[in-house]
């Protein structure tokens, strides 16, 4: 039968016992919650998480450093390209590479896109458990436009794998600036309208207002960090506390909240989407347009195949500019030197050593080669402080490479916040968390 | 407050439970002994160095080359906006610390899960037991001698092979 | 009886027209793919024009299982659960590549696709799929339900 929790060891013989979750309508995943109820009241609670525990760790020990990146696209799924920003600025910390500056004004509007995405997500799933499914399918059709203004530029809309250790896969989709527009405006437009739907509706704040109230004191004793944290009045955004990227270069405000609420949490999601935006646009304002390829008229790609059997294609080849093939002529603005990005296709499909070079990157054995030693960079996401902490041996995969997940320690509170509350405090409480079952139980 | 100034007031404040100082790409790693580690950690959550927030702990197995597995905890200080790394080694054959709980309230998950992953004892944790993998689960999944595709169902599968 | 034989074919394809047009979903999520399984119920890739917009959180309401996301063996057990708790007749689709294989995941923790567990109808794959291919494959349980013999008469298993 089922194992003993602790919960069932220690309740009260005239308590009830429920048990939520693991398969649950609140969708964020598999957890499961235990509560010992007294009618309604809540006595104690007991949180059991590691369904989803899909042995990431494990695996990147087994993976080269390369060949890891798309499990990192799978911790915070929702905003899953800042979690490949993290992995790959650990890695750029350690092998001390240099990214260039195209790279980084492109990974900041990657970033700044998942965060929006990440914060959608968040309130939308929050405020249809809370009963309203209005706000649901409004921020899903804004996550739609950012999701299309991510697919154009990195091919795919959730788990992109777009930000590479030293770069970024290709560049920026000739459309980006008109789709990135139109996201920015229509998620102002459903953000303003949510706003407007649960600001000031009393059922709403009812179920959050001074629900779910954790102090600034424990809120460090419990290592919270992100969204969270700021809720309680700490304004902690590694952002502006370690800058990476060009953060340090761009103007945006970290809200705070004042009373560590449920209410708090959100609206500091709300205000920070907002913060977000701006960001977005100033962004915007300085990717320079790309140059156009020098060297000639651009040869058709089925052209330049049958020319290149015969000898190597001088000139570039006309390929929209974020497919593979466009970048040797843009590599130098996207990728770090020093042999850690994927080697430019025109190279390897039309010559020889190019191709040779092209498998001595992939094959185990092969590949990046870190210095031995450890360690640690940590970047903002969109829960809080998501931190890689690495040790390398010399050889092509990690020894140990660890994920400090932010919402391992959101959660960790959870059994202190919904004791002496009512049953139902436990789903916005729980909601305004945000808690990300790949991230938590990596 | 630069790095180096930081070592040096926590080697003046700690004294000999710092074995060693190094610095890892920029940032200051101290490493003390096992038996020491609650004592440390103490002395730096209070003033003067502040380390109010324990970001992570964890742990890495060199069981196989040192025979010894290294417990890795980071603190930050929010107030001086620093953060610090404190490794401590514990014997493979029989691996036990004094526990956070009491200090940190996270103390209490990180842990359970390096309980889990590691076998690491944490002694005068309330109530240790695995967070992550399930009741009836042999071994410690991390340590590099547990094979990475060893499975344990739960229920009776149906293999296809 | 061949008279007797047309009414109940024309019976069953009504019962299927049925069937298809109103399944009622347990969405059993569990990681990524839930995030395209959002997707593709709300406004932009709409699974209600489908009939199968309404989720019912309880398996002995549903008589689809939607296995969204990875399965690990720390799951296993209730999976199996809340299949055996449905009601005939129910189906099974395997969405996304962990549950139709275990996907990305080789190792201790993940059961290597959800047919080890439940018998499936459809699977989806895709890492995660795109909402199209999610339409798509509930159009092919659609097209599964309606040619499959319904069973009018209660207590015969379909």
């Amino acid at each position: 039968m089922e194992p003993t929790t602790r919960i069932q060891r220690e309740a009260r013989p005239e308590s009830m016992l429920l048990n939520m979750g693991p398969s649950h309508p609140a969708m964020h995943g598999t957890i499961r919650v235990m509560l010992e109820l007294d009618a309604e009241r809540i006595l104690s609670a007991e949180v059991e998480v590691g369904y989803l525990h899909r042995g990431f760790e494990k695996t990147c020990e087994n993976k080269t450093w390369f060949n890891l990146l798309p499990y990192t696209d799978r911790l915070n799924y929702v905003s899953p390209l800042i979690n490949n920003l993290g992995y790959a600025m650990t890695m750029e910390k350690m092998l001390g590479l240099t990214v260039p500056e195209r790279a980084q004004l492109i990974r900041v509007l990657m970033g700044e896109m998942s965060r929006v995405s990440d914060h959608l997500t968040c309130l939308a799933a929050m405020a249809m458990e809370c009963g309203a499914f209005t706000v649901f399918l409004y921020m899903m059709k804004a996550r739609e436009f950012l999701w299309e203004a991510i697919e154009f530029t990195a091919g795919a809309r959730m788990t992109t794998s777009y930000i590479r250790i030293g770069g970024v896969r290709a560049d920026l989709h000739p459309d980006w600036r008109g789709a990135v527009a139109t996201a920015v405006k229509e998620t102002r437009k459903v953000l303003k309208d949510v706003s407007g739907l649960l600001d000031g509706n009393s059922i709403f704040l009812g179920r959050t207002r001074d629900v779910g109230i954790l102090s600034k004191e424990d809120a460090l004793s419990y290592g919270w960090t992100g969204p969270c944290l700021r809720s309680t009045g700490i304004p902690y955004d590694v952002r502006k506390a370690h800058p990476y990227l060009l953060y340090d270069r761009l103007d945006f405000e970290v809200p705070v909240g004042d009373r560590g609420d449920n209410y708090d949490r959100y609206s500091v999601r709300m205000r920070e989407m907002e913060q977000s935006l701006r960001l977005l646009e100033q962004i915007s304002a300085l990717i320079p347009d790309m140059a156009p390829l020098a060297g000639g008229p651009a040869v058709e790609p089925a052209e330049a195949i049958r020319r290149s059997r015969r000898q190597r294609v001088e000139g570039p080849v006309a390929l929209s500019p974020n497919l593979e093939g466009s970048e040797m002529d843009r590599l130098a603005g996207l990728m770090a030197a020093g042999g850690v990005g994927v080697p430019p296709k025109e190279s390897t499909y039309t010559t020889m050593e190019g191709l040779i070079s092209h498998f001595l990157f992939f094959m185990d054995g092969k590949g990046i080669r870190p210095p031995k030693g450890d360690v640690y960079f940590s970047v903002e996401g969109g829960n809080g402080e998501v931190g890689f902490y690495i040790v390398s041996d010399g050889t092509d995969r990690p020894y140990r490479l660890h994920l400090r997940a932010p919402c391992f320690h959101i959660v960790a509170a959870l059994e202190q916040l919904v004791r002496g509350r009512l049953v139902a405090d436990v789903i916005p409480t729980f909601g305004s968390m945000n808690m990300i079952g790949g991230e938590l139980d990596r | 407050m630069g790095p180096e100034t930081l070592i040096e007031e926590i080697r003046a404040g700690l004294g000999d439970a710092v074995e060693s100082v190094s610095d890892s790409h920029g940032d200051p790693v101290i490493a003390v002994k096992a038996d020491s580690v609650r004592p440390v950690l103490a002395a730096l959550r209070g003033a003067p160095f502040d380390y109010a927030v324990l970001l992570d702990l964890t742990c890495v197995d060199f069981a196989a080359g040192e025979g010894r597995l290294e417990l890795v905890y980071h603190l930050y200080s929010l107030s001086r906006n620093v953060r610090l790394r404190i490794n401590a080694s514990v014997p493979a054959a029989d691996p036990a610390v004094a526990s956070l709980v009491g200090l940190w309230k996270n103390a209490d998950w990180l842990e359970r899960e390096v309980f889990d992953m590691f076998g690491v004892r944490f002694d005068g944790h309330p109530y240790l037991r695995r967070l992550l993998t399930y009741e009836g689960f042999e071994g410690h999944p991390l340590l590099k001698t547990y094979p990475w595709r060893l499975a344990q169902p739960r229920i009776p599968l149906k293999d296809d092979e | 009886m061949s008279g007797f034989d047309y009414l109940t074919t024309r019976l069953e394809t009504a019962i299927g027209w049925g069937r298809k047009f109103s399944l009622f979903q347990y969405p059993f999520i569990t990681a990524c793919c839930g995030m395209e399984y959002m997707s593709a119920a709300c406004a932009h890739f709409d699974m209600d024009r489908f009939g199968a917009g309404l989720t019912r959180f309880s398996p002995r309401q549903a008589d689809l299982l939607l296995v969204v996301g990875t399965v690990t063996h720390k799951l296993a057990p209730v999976l199996r659960t809340v299949y055996d708790q449905m009601i005939e007749p129910k189906w099974v689709i395997a969405f996304g590549a962990c549950a139709v294989s275990g996907g990305i995941y080789q190792n201790y923790a993940v059961v290597q696709g959800i047919d080890r567990i439940v018998p499936v109808d459809v699977y989806i794959p895709g890492c995660p799929p795109r909402p199209e291919t999610v339409l798509d494959g509930l159009m092919k349980l659609q097209d599964k339900i309606q040619e499959q013999p319904q069973d009018w008469r209660w207590g015969r298993k379909p």
